[in-house]
């Protein structure tokens, strides 16, 4: 056997990955709801967050922004691990799904609101101005003139935050989530062959290469001339 | 009673220690320009920002077309519907054509619907000559014609009154005249307008009055002519001597 066949038939075994293919699909979807779960809820509070803080009220910002903070120093996976294993001494015993979905919402919704109050603090005060001179409301003025061009400025550094912290769900596997790093791993040691790290590996580039394309369009559409 | 469309009264304005307007009376008859010139930092554009309220003053009292603008119960958004204010870097919305800019506070402030909002924002445009630039965004139009559309934006409302804050010192020197003969156009229908600028030319034509302001304070007001060519106090002979020598 040559070492180009031995290399196909340790990592692209096709006996091995017909036969795991099952459970590497079920993974892709608890991966799909979980990111989706994260996606929504996290840049939903988020934005919220940053609505919040733009009403200047004092002692609410101060708390926003230690929030804030916290969810941005503490790497994910301790985040996780203390919901899953140091909550239930309070109460609350969440699953690992709803552990992993809780903690990285909580750490995207701490960088994009930071992400979306630089961008709505980047745009000039004379748009403000102009608006609430013609009688807009603050309201009305924030989401018809400022938003839109927040967002538009936002949207490249929001997608890498997004998909970095979306792929943070194969933290999952430390707490019993069956997604598709947690699938794969348990396929590679029952065959002892790392096939199975390939097709998950592949399902990642299938998940989030559209993304990817996506947010680039969405890029070039919402670009105009200054 | 007053029958002035702009009656301000004992404006007092402080940032922090700073104290930028020290009392400052100003009265605007109906259909008047008022024109307001006086050396950088002597408080011209707080003024102007005073009476729409952008600058909250320290102290006084503000009546605009019989609105108390500083009573806690007037509703501060209606109230600015009726002044029209252009700034000095035009403050378009980059993200919207030349009529979406118009049309906004149409929909949104007057509640017109979309049909009566485009055909009023379409009427605003030709007004300022810009009528087969509707469909541009504003980094397709050059200074001069941003500005008119600032000025269309402002007048789709039908103020009662204009406000102007150095409509036309970003602007390269060709382009100023489009936008001072809008100005005058509006002033031959009849616009109140209270115009802060450094285009003497203008006031000479078409100022009912010139204010001189320094340092927080009216020093001065009158007729272009009385002002320009006799004025009483050393300061604005000083200021208007170092303008025209420019
Ligand atoms: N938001 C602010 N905070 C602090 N100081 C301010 C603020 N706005 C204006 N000032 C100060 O108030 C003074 C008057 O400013 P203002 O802009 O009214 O002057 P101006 O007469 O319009 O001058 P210019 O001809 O340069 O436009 C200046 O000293 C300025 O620095
Ligand atoms: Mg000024």
């Amino acid at each position: 056997m040559s070492g180009w066949d031995k290399f196909v038939e340790t990592f692209f075994n096709a006996k091995v990955m017909v036969k795991y293919l099952p459970d590497i699909l079920s993974g892709v979807v608890v991966t799909i709801e979980l990111a989706l779960l994260i996606v929504v809820t996290g840049l939903g509070a988020g934005l919220a967050f940053a609505l919040l803080r733009s009403l200047a009220i004092r002692p609410l910002n101060w708390l926003i922004i230690f929030v804030v903070d916290l969810f941005r120093s503490l790497p994910p996976l301790v985040i996780i691990v203390l919901m899953y294993f140091g909550l239930p001494y309070a109460g609350p015993a969440p699953s690992g799904f709803v552990s992993t979905w809780l903690s990285l919402a909580f750490v995207l919704m701490a960088f994009s609101e930071e992400i979306f109050w630089a961008g709505i603090t980047s745009i000039p005060k004379g748009q403000w101005e102009a608006s609430r001179s013609t009688g807009l409301t603050f309201g009305q003025t924030l989401f018809n003139v400022v938003l839109p061009q927040a967002f538009r400025l936002t949207i490249p550094p929001l997608t890498n935050r997004t998909i970095a912290i979306t792929k943070g769900t194969a933290l999952g596997t430390v707490v019993a989530v069956t997604e598709i790093l947690g699938q794969a791993s348990s396929a590679m040691s029952n065959s002892y062959n790392p096939s199975p790290l390939m097709m998950g590996a592949a399902a990642y580039v299938v998940l989030f290469l559209p993304v990817v394309v996506a947010a680039r369009w969405v890029e070039t559409k919402f670009a105009w001339k200054r | 009673m007053t029958s002035h469309i702009v009656d301000a009264r004992a404006i007092h304005k402080h940032f922090g220690t700073l104290h930028v307007l020290k009392g400052v009376d100003l009265k605007v008859d109906e259909r008047e320009l008022v024109f307001v010139i006086g050396p950088s930092g002597s408080g011209k554009s707080t003024l102007l920002r005073c009476l729409n309220r952008l600058e909250e003053p320290s102290s006084g009292s503000i009546m605009v077309d019989g609105i108390d603008m500083l009573d806690p119960r007037t509703n501060i958004n209606h109230a600015r519907r009726r002044i029209g204010m252009v700034f000095q870097s035009f403050n378009l919305y980059p993200h919207m054509t030349a009529l979406g800019n118009v049309m906004l506070a149409l929909r949104k402030v007057a509640g017109k619907s979309r049909g009566e909002a485009e055909s009023l924002a379409h009427a605003a445009l030709k007004r300022v000559g810009l009528a087969d630039r509707a469909d541009h965004t504003p980094g397709q139009l050059s200074g001069g014609q941003q500005q008119r559309v600032a000025i269309a934006r402002s007048i789709a409302l039908e103020p009662r009154v204009m406000l102007f804050d150095e409509p036309t010192s970003a602007l390269d020197p060709e382009l100023v005249g489009s936008v001072l003969e809008v100005m005058r156009d509006l002033r031959e229908s009849g616009m109140t307008m209270i115009v802060v600028s450094h285009e003497m030319g203008f006031a000479r034509n078409a100022a009912d009055r010139v204010v001189f302001m320094d340092d927080g304070l009216i020093v001065e007001q009158g007729p272009p002519g009385a002002i320009f060519e006799n004025p009483a106090h050393e300061r604005t002979r000083a200021f208007i001597g170092q303008i025209q020598r420019h």
